[in-house]
């Protein structure tokens, strides 16, 4: 490029890296609304992830499965601790909590079909539990939220096992939101609200504060039903190893973490994308505090936050969970953000894999919306069937891995089989950079 | 009357009795001694019997009630009748935290005072408190009626949502959207059967009614600090 004038050599026009395309306008925007943004969804920044993590496979210290035949087992038992009735799955993976409200209900419907078909559990959410999803899911786990929402004894009994929800990974420490676009009449009959308002959740529960509380809550919804259902505790991935050693002292049958790439409804940008850790520096932890207080296997472990696909689950289980739970990759099975509807995302501004507007009701794949018409577009039984087949090669894959390195059963997975391809990874997962039987911190090292 | 020794018998074994009460019940009255403010007493109960509990109690007395009437002789510690759908609960002495936190129906009656968030989140049911309540009363609540005899502590009603709060005493300060309404005849009414259900001596007239500017109901900037 030159000077028009002198003909001379002018240099390249460059974009700052700290005040980008996107950060930029993201000025504009707030200089003109003077309103925070509000998102659906998760983490959208690149973070240290299971990505960042390689199995080793077998070699002659290690001899591998036959890839078809020989048996690798994927069942967990959940809740072994003290619930009478433990829950038992065919596979790790469950469907994470996501509310009638947030979703219509012929999704709800749609994820109970195809965690019934794949084995597996499905999670309420804030709002209460529905007809459509107690009605398709053979397992289901009911949230006890700090809003109560919905919340009621009948439905307490009639659950499968019970989630008492602090905290999540898209917004640890912040609570629900529902804007009014969503509030139809069923939602707010459910809520018991006025219909149409923009509804926020607290952020604490009402009755407990701290885990002396806490533990006696869960005697309490152990002392109304019978002591049948497994006790989960979920937690946003802030202080893993703190967290869990709380959870497991108040009573819990399992804990579930959640990192920053978890999805929610709608919150703010900025918590999203600023508070919470991800998931990869949790887990460890979170299975330090089990080994710890000896509970390891006893107390299960369910992780979640950007779970995609069979590599993702054999990573958190070789690193010590029991099981994963999935959510955007479960919507995402569904028909969410799919490019068939290409030409409606971008009359709302965006592009398929970008839409997170979730809060605005007006999703064109009829998943996160109450509009009668959207819905109309959604057929339950077809997002059952793709929901299954989704989490059949989930399942399929990890098995894969599973058996090159050696393990018949997916919870046999371990550490040791893992090296990390970053001092990132390595550092937050507690697993030796590739190539050596080092990692940042590891004891004994002085690093 | 039946008679349950706390002590002797144990919890489990108190709630699992009182739970296997089907409606058409002949042993619809209970005794429960020897207390000693143990937690989730009576909890989770559906069928219209009485519970007598001689005594103070822990956490969580009568949380999730249906139907029953559970009357403390003595005073109740934090969540009292949390979430309780329906039927009575009655608190001859003071009452902790979270009374009534989250509850959706029934009637809950403190003859005491209450201690802070008394009916935080709400959804439907009618609190009545002879004496006072602390501070963070009716915090986020959603629908059904407070009544509070005496003083009311600061930021009451927070966030109010379309519960009715009425005070016959002063309001030490009044939560962000509350603000003090009109008493229409169609309250009094409201609040003279609220008074006889709770066996208050007080008048309607005395009180003032609370309730919600519904200024936060949609996002505005303007209202986050």
């Amino acid at each position: 490029m030159k000077d028009d004038n002198t003909g001379a050599p002018r240099t390249i026009p460059i974009q700052s890296a700290t005040f980008s395309n996107p950060t930029n306008a993201e000025i504009r925007r707030a200089a003109a609304t003077g309103i925070y943004d509000i998102r659906g969804g998760g983490s959208k920044r690149k973070v240290p992830h299971f990505d960042d993590l390689l199995f080793l496979g077998a070699s002659i210290s290690r001899y591998p499965l036959e890839g078809y035949r020989e048996k690798c087992d994927t069942k967990v038992v959940l809740g072994t601790r003290f619930a009478k009735k433990p829950i038992e799955l065919d596979i790790p993976v469950t469907i994470a909590g996501m509310s009638f409200g947030a979703l219509s209900g012929p999704a709800k419907e749609a994820l109970g079909r195809g965690a019934t078909m794949a084995g597996t559990s499905t999670t309420t959410g804030d709002g209460g539990m529905t007809e459509e999803e107690r009605g398709h899911s053979n397992k289901l786990v009911y949230q006890l939220l700090p809003s109560r929402y919905g919340m009621n004894p009948d439905d307490l009994r009639r659950c499968d096992a019970i989630e008492v929800v602090v905290g999540q990974g898209a917004k640890p420490g912040g609570g629900g939101m529902l804007l009014g676009q969503k509030i139809s009449d069923r939602v707010a009959g459910m809520r018991n609200l006025p219909k149409g308002i923009d509804q926020r959740s607290a952020c604490r529960h009402p009755d407990w504060t701290g885990p002396d509380d806490l533990e006696i809550k869960i005697l309490e919804l152990r002392e109304i039903t019978n002591w049948e259902k497994p006790i989960y505790v979920k937690v946003g991935g802030t202080r893993p190893y703190y967290d869990t050693t709380l959870a497991i002292k108040a009573g819990a049958d399992v804990v579930v973490l959640d990192g920053m790439q978890g999805g929610t409804a709608a919150t703010q940008d900025v918590f999203i994308e600023h508070v919470g850790l991800p998931i990869l520096a949790c887990i460890r932890e979170a299975v330090r505090a089990l080994e710890d207080q000896g509970l390891h296997r006893e107390v299960q472990l369910i992780v979640s936050g950007g779970i995609r696909g069979g590599a993702d689950t054999a990573k958190a289980l070789a690193m010590g969970a029991d099981a994963v739970a999935i959510g955007t990759a479960a919507l995402i099975a569904l028909g969410d953000n799919d490019p068939r509807w290409e030409s409606e995302y971008n009359a709302l501004g965006t592009t398929a894999g970008a839409y997170d507007d979730w809060h605005e009701g007006r999703d064109p794949a009829g998943i996160t919306t109450q509009d009668a018409e959207l819905m109309k577009r959604f057929d339950p039984i077809v997002g059952g069937r793709h929901l299954n087949n989704y989490l059949k090669v989930m399942t399929l894959e990890a098995q894969t891995i599973a058996r090159a390195c050696g393990k018949n059963h997916l919870h046999n997975l371990e550490p040791e089989d893992l090296c990390a391809l970053t001092m990132e990874a390595a550092a937050m997962a507690k697993i030796p950079l590739a190539g050596t039987d080092w990692y940042p911190g590891k004891p004994g090292t002085g690093y | 009357m039946q008679t349950f020794d706390l002590e002797a018998q144990g919890l489990r074994e108190l709630n699992t009795t009182l739970q296997a009460q089907a409606t058409a019940t002949n042993q619809t009255s209970w005794e429960i001694v020897n207390a000693k403010g143990s937690h989730a007493i009576a909890v989770g109960l559906d069928a219209p019997i009485e519970v007598n509990v001689k005594g103070s109690t822990g956490y969580y007395c009568a949380g999730m009630n249906k139907q029953a009437t559970v009357h403390v002789y003595g005073s109740a510690g934090p969540g009292v009748a949390e979430n309780m759908m329906s039927g009575t609960v009655i608190i001859e002495g003071d009452a902790s935290q979270y009374a009534g936190a989250t509850a959706h129906g029934g009637t809950l009656i403190i003859k005491g005072n209450a201690s802070s968030r008394c009916g935080i989140s709400m959804k439907g049911v009618d609190i009545i408190v002879h004496g006072n309540v602390g501070h963070m009363s009716a915090f986020m609540a959603q629908s059904g009626n407070m009544v509070v005899c005496g003083d009311a502590g600061d930021a009451l009603g927070d966030s109010l949502y379309e519960a009715r709060l009425f005070v016959r005493g002063s309001v030490k300060s009044l939560g962000a959207d509350c603000i003090e309404k009109e008493m229409r005849p169609e309250h009094i009414e409201i609040l003279k059967d609220l008074l006889a259900r709770g066996e208050c001596d007080a008048k309607p007239e005395e009180f003032k009614r609370y309730g919600s500017a519904r200024q936060l109901y949609n996002f505005n900037i303007d209202n986050a600090y």
